[in-house]
C-alpha cells in the first residue's frame, strides 16, 4: 500500500522540479508585484496628474482583465511586438537579432504585472492610513523627504500594508498555476502530465495540492510574525 | 556688535485658495525670548507658527534664521516653493517643534524619539545622542518611562516626551504650537511646568497658546492675532492690563 502511495512511475523528480519552478515564479514575481505597488502607489498619491493617471489607468485595466487573458495577451502579443521592432531594426539598421520570449521570464512579468496593480490598491490605503502627523514631525525635525520615507512612512504604512499584502500573496501564489498555460513547466503542468500518461489524477494532484498548502501554511505563519513584527508600539484595545 | 537675531519673520502672508489667512505678520526674536501667540481659532496663529518652519509656504514674505535668509522660487505654475531643500532642512534642524497632538512616532519607544533626528539629521554619534536623551528626559521627568511606546502612555507624559525630543536637537528656537490643547485639565500643569522651567533658562521659544496665564506669566512678549493680522503686541503688562485694542479687551474678558 505505501509503496503504492510512492510509487510515481518515474515522475516524480520532475514533478519536484516543477514545484521548484513554482516557487521561483512565485518569488520573482513577488519582488516584482512589491516594486510596481510601490511605483504605483506613489503615483496615485502623486500630485502630478499625469502620474495620477497613468496610476490609475494601470489598476483599473489591470484589475478589471482576467488573469488568464493577460497572461496570453503579454506571451502571444508580446512576442508579436518584439518581432515588430526586430523586423523594424532589420529594415532600419540591418541589425539582425531574434528575441524569443522565454516563457518563464513570461510568466513572471504577467503575474508580477497583475499583481503590482492589486499591491497599488494595497500601498495606497496602508499610505493614506499613516497619520499625517507623524510624517509633519519628520519633516519639521529636519528629514529629507527619503529619511521621512524610510523611517517613519515605511514602518507605520507596513503595519496596514501586511494583511492585504498577505492575501495578495497567498492569491498570487495560486495564480501561478496559471503559467502551466503558456507552456512553462510548473509544478501543475508536469502533474498535468503524468496523470493522463498514467491515468492516476489523485496520485499526482495530491501531491500538488500537498505542495501548494505547505507553501501557504508557511507563508501565514511568516506573515504573522512580520505583522507582529511592524505592530510594534501599537496598544490593543 | 550686537548678537545676529535667531529668528526674524518678515511680513509673512498666506493664503489657501482665496482665503488669506496671513496678511501680513511679522516677528522678531533675540535670544532667550519668550513670545506667545494668542488670539481666538482661526485668527491665524497656528499657521504663523508653521510658516516659520515652512510645514506651510509663505505666499509672500521672509524668514531669516541667524541672518540666514530662506530662499525661495516660482514653479512654472506660479506657486512658491523654497529654492534649495537642504537649506530648508539645515533651519527646520534649528528649529524644533512640539506639536498639539505630540506626534511622537509611534512606533518608537520614547528614547528612540528622542534620539532619532540627532543621529540622523544632526549627525551626532550614538553615544553623544544617549546622553543628550537621558540628561533631557531627566530634566521632563521621564527618563523612567525612556522603553515606553507612546501609546502606553499618558497625553501630559507623551507631550513631556516630544519637548525632551525637541531640546535634544539642541535648537536656536523651539516653537510650540498648543502644546496643551489636546490634554485635560489635570495633566495641562505638568506640561506648563517644563515650559516655564525651559523659559527660566533663557531658552528662545515661540509659543501659541490658549493659556492665558501662561502667556501673562511666562512670556516677555505678547502678539494678539485677529483675522490675520497683529491687532495687538507688547510686554504682557500692556497687553493684559491695558489693551488698546477694544477686540483684545473683549477677547480677555472675562465670560461668566
Amino acid at each position: 500500500m505505501i509503496e503504492y502511495l510512492f510509487d510515481f512511475h518515474g515522475y516524480g523528480p520532475s514533478i519536484f522540479k516543477g514545484a521548484i519552478i513554482t516557487i521561483e515564479v512565485g518569488f520573482l514575481s513577488l519582488i516584482l508585484a512589491l516594486l510596481l505597488g510601490l511605483l504605483g502607489a506613489s503615483a496615485k498619491l502623486s500630485n502630478n496628474p499625469v502620474s495620477r493617471g497613468v496610476g490609475t489607468l494601470y489598476t483599473t485595466i489591470i484589475r478589471g482583465v482576467p488573469d488568464l487573458v493577460l497572461m496570453m495577451l503579454i506571451y502571444f502579443g508580446g512576442q508579436v511586438l518584439i518581432n515588430n521592432f526586430t523586423d523594424w531594426l532589420f529594415v532600419q539598421f540591418e541589425i539582425d537579432i531574434f528575441i524569443n520570449i522565454d516563457q518563464f521570464v513570461a510568466g513572471v512579468i504577467a503575474i508580477g504585472f497583475i499583481f503590482g496593480a492589486y499591491m497599488t490598491e494595497t500601498f495606497r490605503g496602508a499610505f493614506l492610513a499613516v497619520d499625517k502627523g507623524q510624517i509633519e514631525a519628520g519633516y519639521a525635525y529636519g528629514m529629507s523627504k527619503w529619511q521621512v520615507f524610510t523611517r517613519v512612512m515605511f514602518p507605520q504604512m507596513m503595519r496596514h500594508a501586511l494583511p492585504g499584502l498577505g492575501n495578495n500573496w497567498l492569491v498570487m501564489l495560486k495564480t501561478t498555476a496559471l503559467v502551466s498555460v503558456i507552456g512553462l513547466a510548473d509544478m501543475v503542468r508536469l502533474a498535468t502530465e503524468a496523470s493522463k500518461a498514467v491515468h492516476q489524477p489523485f496520485k499526482f494532484f495530491i501531491p500538488v495540492v500537498l505542495v501548494y498548502l505547505a507553501l501557504t501554511t508557511v507563508s501565514e505563519w511568516f506573515i504573522k510574525t512580520m505583522e507582529r513584527r511592524y505592530s510594534t508600539g501599537v496598544v490593543k484595545g | 556688535m550686537t548678537e545676529v537675531a535667531p529668528l526674524v519673520v518678515k511680513d509673512v502672508h498666506k493664503k489657501f485658495n482665496e482665503l488669506e489667512v496671513l496678511k501680513g505678520v511679522s516677528l522678531q526674536a533675540q535670544k532667550g525670548d519668550v513670545i506667545s501667540l494668542i488670539g481666538s481659532s482661526g485668527s491665524g496663529k497656528s499657521t504663523f507658527l508653521r510658516c516659520i518652519n515652512l510645514l506651510e509656504i509663505p505666499t509672500s514674505g521672509e524668514i531669516e534664521v541667524h541672518g540666514e535668509q530662506i530662499k525661495f522660487m516660482t514653479t512654472r505654475k506660479g506657486e512658491r516653493k523654497p529654492a534649495d531643500n537642504r537649506q530648508v532642512e539645515k533651519m527646520r534642524s534649528r528649529l524644533s517643534m512640539v506639536f498639539q497632538s505630540f506626534n511622537l512616532w509611534s512606533h518608537m519607544t520614547v528614547l528612540d524619539n528622542v534620539i532619532e533626528a540627532p543621529i540622523n539629521v544632526l549627525g551626532i554619534s550614538k553615544k553623544e545622542a544617549m546622553e543628550r536623551a537621558e540628561s533631557y528626559l531627566q530634566k521632563v521627568g521621564i527618563w523612567e518611562r525612556r522603553n515606553y511606546y507612546p501609546a502606553q502612555m499618558s497625553g501630559g507624559q507623551q507631550q513631556r516626551a516630544a519637548i525632551a525630543r525637541a531640546l535634544a536637537m539642541e535648537p536656536d528656537v523651539m516653537l510650540f504650537d498648543e502644546p496643551t490643547s489636546a490634554l485635560d485639565p489635570e495633566l495641562v500643569g505638568e506640561v506648563l511646568k517644563v515650559m516655564r522651567s525651559l523659559a527660566e533658562e533663557g531658552r528662545t521659544m515661540i509659543v501659541v497658546t490658549h493659556e492665558m496665564a501662561f502667556a501673562k506669566d511666562v512670556s516677555g512678549h505678547v502678539m494678539f492675532l485677529h483675522q490675520g493680522r497683529i491687532e495687538e503686541e507688547g510686554p504682557p503688562s500692556k497687553v493684559f492690563e491695558n489693551p488698546d485694542s477694544e477686540r483684545v479687551r473683549q477677547f480677555l474678558a472675562p465670560k461668566y
